[in-house]
């Protein structure tokens, strides 16, 4: 089989991981680092990614894109609190978010397939071999259609998601890999944009999954937020001017808090600076980690609700957790371990990487698919209620939350009228009682025979499989017969949608391809252009005045064509050239050779040879 | 009716009996794996969650036992081990894993154990709707009153204070029967078994049986009653 490889697909940094002789690794970059930034930036050269694509973000805020994870499989009503953070334009179609870079509009699928490309890429240089297969890691708190989302990303990309895995959980395989433990385990995953907690019990091999919660809109990304609005309002207090006018140094300031919350890990105190926009100097002043804590202690606060919820459904008391695994970069901050310990009543594990743990474990999971890892098996859960809509707005609850994976449930339809050919079905996701309050997944309609009422008899069987994805299936009890269903997803991309959009990709591949066959011939015709006026400089009185006409002549047209757009005219150019040089460039060799020549005796010369 | 109830029963079975491998058509009895090919085979429509999981039908479970066989089963079913395996097997493997997931979950829950066994056992899974204890039948009107009127009233106020305390009150009593309704169960658990440890097929079984069953479904339905008032007290006092 294929390899598969693991991927964790982060809000704020992605990586790839594989399977190397048993051991999980990461895949760094030709720059040494295994981190890729989740930043796409839409430049006049094409679109970049990862760390180049960063660099971006202070030049060119309108189209550089990052914390996409926060819009997988959101309507455009979901984030309308936090629009104004961001500088890039969002829009809405379909119920799918769009951001418009220059001429073109990308759903967030789309912006995350860019990402996966580059990881794709990255192992694929790594590797030697064409990588078609991944395992990707979400939230543990992702809803179906977030699921679905980061599912049809893979499919952009070029590849096939044999399994979308939770993130602490995909933790705790490797947690559990390397420290052999068995017992009760907390993974308390706080990444940059979303927070889970799982509680799992680990026993011969077996990672089963008791409870699960969390929170996709809480995380490091809130803490720099807070950051950068004391220093927004600082500034405007001292030099009066608003940098929400001004993206560019909006994005400066955002990335100076998350740099001054990294230092204050290690460090009581730190300095942070931001440049002012019309000559107005700079702004400097000092951060302690206490004013730090005090900032953010409300939003740390957060994630301890979900702790409480998740040890409920497990039937635990925090005494019954042998051991608290931390994941996500934002658990390198004091007050997070502080507050966990405190919680748990003990000192929380630290010893993995928290930025590589979660793509590690996807690598094992993606080793336990193609049959490498036996010994080892995830029995993970659904982390919400799924039901469906019935009289009075109410939701009828199917497969409750914390049901392990896979899970089924089935439900009898009939109809109400006389030859009522239809029965319109309203899939739902969440915890509580009235429909408006929970998500909406999808919809669809099951087709009935016409017969008196009550006599049709559908079942439906829902059906949440290993990745946490909901299938749908109905057949007529009366006929056996069972009939397919178009679900259509009320936040998602429609197959449609998505068979295009890989089209488009592909497409784009070879304009990047050609784009970069562009830049490859003009870097390699400025080569030749350099080193040919060189040799004419020096040599061009070797040869006759016609030959060196040719050159110039030559050297004219390369240039011409370097210009130009179509890197085959470039080849071509460059390939006259040398054939116009070739008289200088033996001249030039004759002379050499005769120089070294000089003043040696015929004997040296064979006797060297 | 009763002879023609005995007849279908008796044909199901001999269907199972005789079950043959999708793959190569080989004889399989109940078998997860066809003793010929090896293939997995889909978990029997008829199978209850008991015989799914190999355990008799009793209501004394150990759950040591029953956790390491759901472990068994899940390394035998789950979809991650059938990722190279024909679309047929993977279905079945999809399948056979959710019907495991019910199971084990039903099972493992002495109080869904016995709603469940309650109902296979009057011939339908039929759902135990849930009625108050007649015995508390006026109190509970009360205290729904009480409910009403805290709902109603300021209650940072004292007369909200003294409603909050009475029903504070009801909550435990309320609890306190739950827990004696649970330990009621137990016992008839503990009968019920030893019944079937019996194994007899006399007429003074089958009323013993019908009995139990009765008695189960009654206290059964009442304490799904009791636990969603106090399911609905805490909501509301907090």
């Amino acid at each position: 089989m294929a390899r598969i490889v693991g991927i964790d697909l982060g809000t704020t940094n992605s990586l790839v991981a594989y399977m190397k002789e048993g051991v999980p690794t990461v895949i760094p970059g030709r720059e040494g680092r295994a981190m890729v930034p989740s930043v796409v930036a839409m430049t006049d050269n094409g679109l970049i990614v990862g760390d180049s694509a960063k660099e971006h973000l202070t030049r060119n805020p309108a189209r550089t894109v990052y914390s996409i994870k926060r819009f997988m499989g959101k309507g455009l009503a979901d984030v309308q609190s936090e629009l104004a953070y961001f500088p890039y334009s969002l829009t809405e179609q379909g119920g799918v978010i769009r951001i418009k870079l220059g001429e073109k509009s990308y759903s967030p699928p789309q912006i995350s397939a860019m990402i996966l490309k580059e990881l794709k890429q990255r192992a694929e240089a790594h590797l030697g071999e064409s990588i078609t297969k991944a395992v990707i890691t979400v939230p543990a708190y992702f809803n179906d259609s977030q699921r679905q989302a980061t599912k049809d990303a893979g499919l952009i990309a070029g590849l096939e998601v044999v399994r979308i895995i939770n993130e602490p959980t995909a933790a705790s395989l490797a947690y559990g890999l390397q420290e052999k433990t068995q017992g009760t385990i907390a993974v308390y995953d706080l990444g940059g944009g979303t927070f889970d907690i799982s509680i799992l019990k680990l026993k011969d091999g077996i990672f089963e999954v008791l409870a699960t919660n969390g929170d996709t809109h809480l995380g490091g990304d809130d803490i720099d937020r807070r950051v950068a609005d004391l220093l927004l309002s600082d500034i405007r207090t001292a030099f009066g001017v608003d940098l929400l006018a001004y993206p560019d140094h909006m994005q400066a300031v955002r990335l100076e808090a998350e740099r001054a919350k990294i230092r204050l890990s290690e460090s009581q105190k730190t300095e942070v600076a931001i440049d002012l926009p019309e000559g107005k100097g700079q702004f400097s002043r000092e951060l302690t980690r206490d004013q730090l804590e005090s900032l953010t202690a409300d939003i740390i606060e957060r994630t301890l609700a979900p702790c409480r919820f998740a040890l409920k459904d497990a039937g635990l008391a925090p005494e019954g957790i042998d051991e608290v695994v931390l994941v996500g970069g934002s658990t390198r901050m004091p007050l997070v371990r502080q507050r966990v310990q405190a919680l748990f009543g003990k000192q929380p594990h630290c010893h993995l990487n928290p930025d590589e743990v979660v793509a590690l474990g996807a690598a094992v999971q993606a080793d336990i698919l193609t049959g490498g890892t036996t010994d080892m098996l995830l029995l993970d859960v659904t982390p919400l209620s799924l039901g469906i809509e019935t009289m009075g707005g109410v939701m009828s609850s199917l497969i409750r939350r914390n049901t392990t994976i896979p899970a089924s449930a089935k439900e009898m339809f009939t109809t109400y009228v006389d030859g009522q050919t239809g029965v319109d079905i309203h899939i739902l996701q969440g915890e509580r009682e009235l429909v408006k309050d929970n998500r909406s997944l999808a919809r669809f309609r099951l087709k009935v025979p016409p017969l008196p009422a009550g006599v049709p008899r559908i079942e439906v069987t829902f059906l949440i499989d290993a990745n946490g994805i909901l299938n749908v299936k109905a057949s007529d009890m009366r006929t056996g017969q069972s009939q397919s269903i178009e679900v259509k997803p009320s936040y998602g991309l429609s197959d449609n949608e998505v068979e295009r959009m890989i089209e488009d990709s592909f497409k784009f591949a070879q304009e990047d391809v050609s784009a970069r066959k562009l830049i490859e011939a003009r870097l390699d015709a400025g080569a030749l252009i350099a080193t040919t006026e060189k040799s004419l400089a020096e040599g061009g009185t070797l040869i006759a005045e016609k030959d060196a006409a040719e050159v110039r002549n030559a050297l004219s047209a390369l240039n011409a064509a370097k210009e130009g757009q179509d890197p085959k005219v470039i080849r071509a150019r460059m390939a006259e050239l040398e054939q116009a040089a070739k008289p200088l460039s033996v001249a030039m060799l004759d002379d050499s050779l005769k120089r070294s020549l000089h003043g040696k005796k015929v004997s040296d010369v064979t006797k060297a040879r | 009716m009763d002879h023609s109830h005995t007849h279908t029963t008796g044909r199901r079975e001999l269907q199972m009996a005789r079950s043959m491998c999708w793959h190569c058509q080989s004889e399989v009895s109940g078998e997860y794996f066809c003793e010929r090919c090896v293939k997995v085979q889909p978990v029997s429509k008829e199978a209850d969650y008991f015989t799914c999981l190999g355990f008799p039908r009793r209501l004394t479970i150990d759950l040591q036992k029953l956790e390491a066989k759901f472990y068994e089963l899940s390394r035998a079913f789950h979809p991650d081990f059938y990722q190279t395996k024909s679309e047929t097997e993977q279905a079945i493997s999809l399948s056979n894993a959710a019907t495991l997931n019910t199971a084990y979950r039903t099972l493992r829950d002495p109080i869904q154990r016995a709603e469940y066994l309650v109902a296979i056992e009057a011939g339908a899974v039929k759902e135990i709707r849930s009625s108050p204890p007649a015995d508390l039948f006026e109190e509970i009107l009360e205290l729904q009153e009480t409910l009403e009127e805290f709902r109603a009233s300021d209650q940072s106020s004292e007369s909200g204070q003294q409603l909050r305390t009475q029903l504070q009150k009801e909550q435990h009593r309320l609890e306190q029967r739950k827990q004696e309704m649970e330990t009621q169960l137990e016992r008839l658990f503990v009968e019920w078994d030893a019944l079937q440890d019996r194994g007899e097929a006399t007429s003074e079984s089958r009323a013993e049986r019908d009995r139990l069953l009765k008695h189960m479904r009654e206290i059964l339905s009442n304490r799904t009653y009791v636990k969603n008032i106090v399911n609905d007290l805490v909501a509301t006092i907090g």
